[in-house]
């Protein structure tokens, strides 16, 4: 096995790294609302602002997360796995 | 107070929606949208003359574009007028399915996208049989394949009728019928090429669609979410904000939560068009570009429903169609009458015919390439007869969809997309998970798990709830969850697992670095 397949092998596990515990991050989010509406409504029908309850304004979060956990995924492979496979592919 | 007594009082002799009437604007939109997408087809079929055409756009859509693709395969009437009616009709609880929705894409970018375009070529099970026996696993697959796409295809074709029969008031077979001609021609001349326009076509018009409307929801509130939602909970009650009767079940919560998170990354349809861009970096950003424009289709869901809940009102909703599907269309006829009523018809309809597109495909794509080519023929059909298989099975599957959709009329089908999401969650998702991640992994074990989670999926889904006590009216369920992902996920990792322990196989364990190579080069050495 020669150097350039080790580096490979530890960027694949480098990007399993980060790609299994942003899954992880994801699967607490989500679940921990779920859990939230399974278990605990009256926390949930809480008014934060007339009309905002905290399920809602959880419900917003679970999407706005869903969209930052894509955005650093992306960010992270842009910027650090792409050109370090880019260099390790010549 | 007044005017709303008058209103309901009204109500039930002249009931004041032209839905059900035929609408000039929609069938003039409808039409607009057959023509537009069928010079598509013309334009795609001349494109179209290799397998690599057919099943892959050639492998030449750009990110942004498959982007779009990817909502447009994935946001279906299920979602657009569903959601849009459970909120408006039961509130905070439809919102489970707008979060749940979404929440499975991250996960696809996280673990599936890259190494699947990796490792495949047209299906999932390329990806499954990259260093098992081929025949097992891609029989195996394909049976997953089949039953996920047979399922949401029921669905859709079912839901398509009953809309296009309220909407244009046509007869339920011929709405049928005109779906299975227009998506045959589609698929069958303009394969991937065709349905993935057709799919951005319709994302563009949903999309802003669902935007129009919710701006002028908002309009009325000045514009600021909290005032409608306080609305909201002036005319009809706090409890419409929290979580309320759909979900007193706390399993029921978790299990359907589970079905919706991971059925996304087991969805054949969705996985298919990983291989239409050029590479794993194409299929990064794609997903980047879905989980953006899903996600904003889903806040809008939030305003839709619960501006149907304020503006039009639960009742008449469920006057129109007890389902509550009628919410989006009553409230665009509320806001912009019938020319708006006439334009979110026609997306609706168009929303259908693109999704059944893309279930067909790669129906299609399991039946020829999984099938027909690599189990019958062992991987020798010479690339003419793959393209003549996958058309035959493209004309098949639209009879077998028209056929279904006319033999289930008039059935409670909405609990089948969620089952379609279980099957996926649980026969395709672990499989594909186990071949990837798990040196170990044997052709035995990736089958049992497929088989194990197809079967189990449909057993239990029998014997729950939806089947025994609603449909057929028994008086209780052997099985108490509605949705059966808590159970089948674990049990398909756990078959998977035990069965790859008890029939190692040496060589699939040693051609495991060829696998985890790959998943990070593509194919691009060979």
């Amino acid at each position: 096995m020669t150097t350039t397949d080790l580096q490979l092998r530890a960027l694949a596990a480098t990007r399993w790294r980060v790609a299994l515990t942003l899954t992880a991050v994801m699967v607490i989010v989500y679940f921990g609302f779920v859990a939230l509406i399974a278990f605990d409504k009256p926390l949930l029908a809480l008014h934060l602002t007339p009309g905002l309850t905290l399920g809602i304004v959880l419900g917003v979060l679970v999407i706005v997360a869903s969209w930052l956990l894509t955005w650093v995924y992306v960010r992270w492979a842009n910027t650090r796995y792409d050109p370090e496979l880019h260099r390790l592919r010549k | 107070m007044l005017a709303l007594l008058f209103q309901v009082a009204q109500a039930p002799q002249a009931p004041a929606t032209q839905i059900g009437e035929p609408n000039r604007v929609a069938m003039a939109f409808f039409f607009l949208f057959i023509a537009t997408t069928l010079g598509i087809t013309y334009w795609a079929a001349r494109r179209t003359r290799t397998t690599e055409h057919f099943y892959a756009a050639g492998r030449t859509i750009g990110p942004r574009q498959n982007g779009f693709a990817l909502a447009g395969d994935y946001m279906s009437a299920a979602s657009f007028l569903g959601i849009a009616g459970l909120v408006s009709t039961s509130g905070f609880d439809g919102l489970i399915y707008s979060t749940g929705w979404l929440v499975g894409w991250p996960v696809v970018l996280f673990l599936i996208a890259e190494p699947l375009r990796n490792l495949g070529r047209y299906t999932f099970a390329d990806v499954v049989a990259t260093r098992l026996q081929q025949a097992p696993v891609r029989l195996a697959a394909a049976l997953g394949t089949l039953a996920t796409v047979t399922l949401y295809l029921i669905a859709q074709m079912v839901g398509a009728g009953g809309l296009i029969k309220l909407m244009f008031g046509i007869r339920y077979e011929v709405a049928i019928a005109i779906v299975g001609v227009a998506m045959i021609a589609y698929v069958l001349f303009g394969g991937m090429i065709a349905t993935t326009w057709v799919q951005i076509v319709k994302a563009v018009l949903l999309l802003s669609g669902a935007a129009v409307l919710a701006v002028l929801v908002l309009a009325q509130f000045g514009m600021n979410p909290a005032r409608l939602f306080a609305a909201a909970a002036a005319k009809f009650g706090d409890g419409v904000l929290a979580p309320g009767k759909l979900v007193s079940k706390p399993l029921d919560t978790i299990s359907l939560g589970l079905a919706l998170m991971f059925g996304t990354a087991g969805l054949p349809h969705i996985l298919m068009r990983f291989y239409t861009v050029p590479d794993a970096v194409a299929a990064r950003r794609s997903v980047f570009w879905a989980t953006g424009l899903i996600g904003a289709f889903y806040l809008m869901t939030f305003v839709l429903g619960f501006g149907a809940m304020v503006l039009v009102g639960p009742d008449v909703i469920k006057g129109v169609e007890p389902g509550g599907n009628m919410a989006a269309p009553l409230l665009a006829e509320h806001l912009g009458g019938t020319p708006f009523l006439g334009f979110i018809a026609a997306v609706a309809f168009a929303t259908i015919l693109a999704v059944v597109a893309g279930l067909t495909l790669s129906g299609a794509a399991a039946l020829s390439h999984d099938l027909w080519v690599s189990v019958v023929r062992k991987g020798h059909a010479s690339p003419e007869e793959q393209l003549k298989v996958a058309r035959i099975a493209t004309v098949l599957l639209g009879i077998v969809a028209v056929l279904l959709g006319i033999s289930f009329q008039g059935q409670n089908v909405a609990f089948m997309v969620g089952l379609a999401f279980a099957i996926a969650a649980s026969a395709n998702f672990p499989a594909l998970v186990l071949s990837m991640f798990w040196r170990r992994c044997s052709t035995a074990g990736a089958v049992a798990s497929m088989l194990t989670g197809t079967v189990s999926t449909l057993l239990l889904i029998y014997l729950s709830p939806t089947v025994q006590v609603d449909i057929l009216k028994h008086g209780a369920a052997w099985f108490p969850l509605k949705n059966p992902a808590l159970v089948t996920i674990p049990l398909s990792f756990a078959v998977g697992v035990l069965v790859s322990l008890a029939f190692p196989e040496p060589q699939a364990a040693k051609d495991y670095a060829y696998v985890e190579r790959r998943m990070v080069l593509g194919a691009v050495e060979e």
